[in-house]
């Protein structure tokens, strides 16, 4: 509930007017990579707003990675028109990508080479990037990863989650306008996780756009400001996550030793009744859920209850949760599409 | 904005390059081979017959300026286009492999401009692996033998210094020879692992080019002019074969990089 409240606050600014074309700062039409026969990205219509922590979320396999290929060129679409930071790609790939950090599917470093070694020569692959301030921003990026202390080590001698710190660092060698994160805090500890959501957050401060893909749900709740939820290669939701979450249905929960009175007077109501799991309440009283509220007001249900000798200990209302609106558009929730 | 050019990226490839263990254990490697031969040739009693055994390896012992020459020859078969497969057919697949290379290209290094730069880093470990051979047999030589003016297949003599010309000019013709396998392992890397395949390759190469059968063949074989270098040690150099080898070898890097080129340029990054 906490994490949830957090993100409310988070999305609340957000709630704005419809975006026009030259506030977004990714925006896809028709988007379509398909691997044989397969479709992996299947027509999706990206809008990320210019400022926002965009979360990318998806079950494994529906489409995360493969969109975030396309929009950086590494690999081309079959259909559909891409624009980042406001220009066409990929044609304008060369001159829209010095601006744009990003981390694709884990990182990918020379073992052979030290952190610093690494960071040097991406740095050098970018004929934008200065040369005489490349050694003080290879510094500075690994100073705000926290590799100061490795950064002469061998990534050979990096844990996951070192690499995984140096890959960001990577992104963030110069100032960018965009950063795009694929799934950036797999394999790193608690600790660690929560450094990333403060990292991404102080960026998002700074002006720089996120879009942070992820398979979980938490996370994109704690940073973003902004949802896309990928099922099967579609885009089945995206907006402000205020928005999504709203668009779940509330429902009531009754604390009551009376759960089958209270399921039959809530069956009479029109709401679906289902007995919740665990125990609440200094007593250990069993709760009824209720869901499909249905305009009606909370105190006529507690009022019906009552009136039927239900004894009510706790009555809540409760909005749906950003989870089970994520469960309800990606099917089950988690399997694999393969 | 400074380095504008975007030079940085050749010299970070060469660094790259030149600070992995794998290109240090192959010149290493390289460097041994004129020394085993000299060592071998110290310690046999009897002289080799001349004719016998790999050119001019009967000269050795009455002039120790022959032992480059000699390793040379006997490193262009295999143990040349060995390693140099191992770094051109790894240039792009390499770093496919490692992950790096989808790293490189949203830096944005470009596709084109990475090609040329991992060719360049290519050319320059053919550079580097005939160098060690050339230094490393001449320094056997002059320590294992007596070192004086050497006769030429013309029968004219040079002087010690205009035969250490000599030695780098077959150097350079053995590492223009090196240059259109390079082209094809760039070629085969684009973007699958392509060492073994390089290397298979040069060799299939040298044998159709001893099979009389596929006389047409011949000269469009990119080995065909591999150990045509005899050429540099008469008087005066005939430049021919020198001429004839860098028109074969240019013909493939040209070939070769254009379909690197074409393949490279529109194909998906999925590593
Ligand atoms: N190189 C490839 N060749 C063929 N199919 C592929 C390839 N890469 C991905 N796919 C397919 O495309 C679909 C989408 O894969 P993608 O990697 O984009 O998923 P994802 O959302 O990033 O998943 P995850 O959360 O596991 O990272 C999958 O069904 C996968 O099987
Ligand atoms: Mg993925």
């Amino acid at each position: 509930m906490n994490e949830s409240r957090t993100a409310a606050s988070l999305g609340a600014n957000e709630c704005a007017a419809p975006v026009r074309s030259s506030d977004l700062v990714i925006e896809t039409h028709g988007l379509v990579k398909r691997f044989g026969h397969r479709s992996a990205v299947d027509g999706i219509d990206l809008a990320v707003p210019r400022g926002s922590v965009f979360g990318f979320l998806g079950p494994n396999g529906s489409g995360k990675t493969t969109t975030i290929r396309v929009l950086l060129g590494l690999a081309s679409a079959n259909s559909g028109d891409i624009r980042v930071l406001g220009k066409e790609m990929p044609q304008a790939l060369a001159s829209v990508l010095p601006d744009v950090g990003a981390l694709v599917e884990g990182p990918g470093f020379y073992p052979f080479l030290s952190g610093t070694g690494n960071l040097m020569r991406l740095d050098a692959a970018d004929p934008h990037a200065s040369s005489s301030t490349r050694r003080r921003r290879v510094h500075d990026a690994l100073e705000r990863v926290g590799l100061s202390h490795a950064a002469g080590k061998k990534v050979r001698a990096y844990s996951l989650g070192m690499k995984q710190r140096l890959g960001l660092a990577n992104a963030m060698l110069r100032p960018r306008d965009l950063l795009v994160l694929d799934e950036p805090t797999n394999g790193l500890d608690p600790q660690g996780t929560r450094e990333v959501r403060n990292l991404v957050r102080s960026l998002a401060a700074g002006g720089t756009t996120v879009f942070v893909s992820s398979h979980l749900l938490a996370e994109v709740e704690q940073m973003c400001s902004h949802v896309g939820v990928m099922s099967a290669g579609r885009l089945v939701a995206q907006g402000p996550i205020e928005e999504l979450r709203s668009a779940g249905q509330a429902h009531v929960v009754v604390q009551t030793p009376d759960v089958d009175l209270a399921s039959r007077v809530l069956t009479r109501l029109g709401l679906v009744p289902a007995e919740a799991t665990g125990t609440g309440g200094p007593w250990g009283t069993p709760a009824v859920v209720g869901t499909g509220i249905n305009g009606r007001v909370p105190e006529s249900i507690v009022a019906a209850l009552v009136a039927e000798g239900v004894r009510v200990r706790g009555f809540t209302v409760e909005n749906a949760s950003l989870e089970e609106r994520f469960v309800s558009l990606t099917g089950e929730g988690f399997d694999v599409v393969g | 904005m400074r380095s504008g050019m975007g030079w940085a990226l050749l010299g970070s490839e060469l660094s790259v390059l030149f600070r992995r263990l794998r290109t240090w254990a192959m010149l290493i490697a390289l460097a041994a081979v004129p020394i085993l031969i000299a060592v071998a040739v110290k310690l046999s009693s009897r002289p080799t017959a001349p004719g016998r055994g790999p050119l001019f390896l009967d000269r050795i012992t009455q002039n120790g300026l022959f032992v480059a020459v000699t390793a040379l020859v006997v490193c262009v078969p295999l143990f040349l286009p060995l390693t140099v497969g191992v770094v051109a057919g790894d240039t792009i697949a390499g770093e496919a492999n490692l992950g790096t290379l989808r790293y490189l290209l949203i830096a944005p290094a470009g596709r084109i401009r990475l090609l040329l730069v991992k060719y360049a880093g290519a050319v320059a470990f053919c550079c580097a692996a005939t160098a060690t051979v050339a230094a490393s047999g001449a320094l056997a030589g002059v320590v294992l033998f007596p070192v004086g003016p050497v006769t030429l297949l013309s029968g004219d003599t040079i002087s010690v210094g205009e035969s250490a010309l000599r030695s780098l000019l077959i150097a350079a013709y053995i590492t223009v020879s090196l240059l259109g396998l390079s082209a094809i392992g760039l070629l085969i890397s684009t973007p699958v692992g392509a060492m073994a395949a390089t290397i298979v390759l040069s060799v299939v190469s040298q044998v159709l080019d001893n099979l009389p059968q596929l006389e047409w063949l011949h000269p469009w074989l990119f080995s065909h002019h591999w150990l045509s270098f005899a050429d540099l040690l008469r008087q005066p150099i005939s430049w021919t074969s020198f001429g004839e080898n860098a028109l074969l070898q240019a013909g493939y890097i040209a070939v070769c990089g254009a379909l690197a080129y074409a393949k490279f340029s529109n194909k998906d990054v999925l590593s």
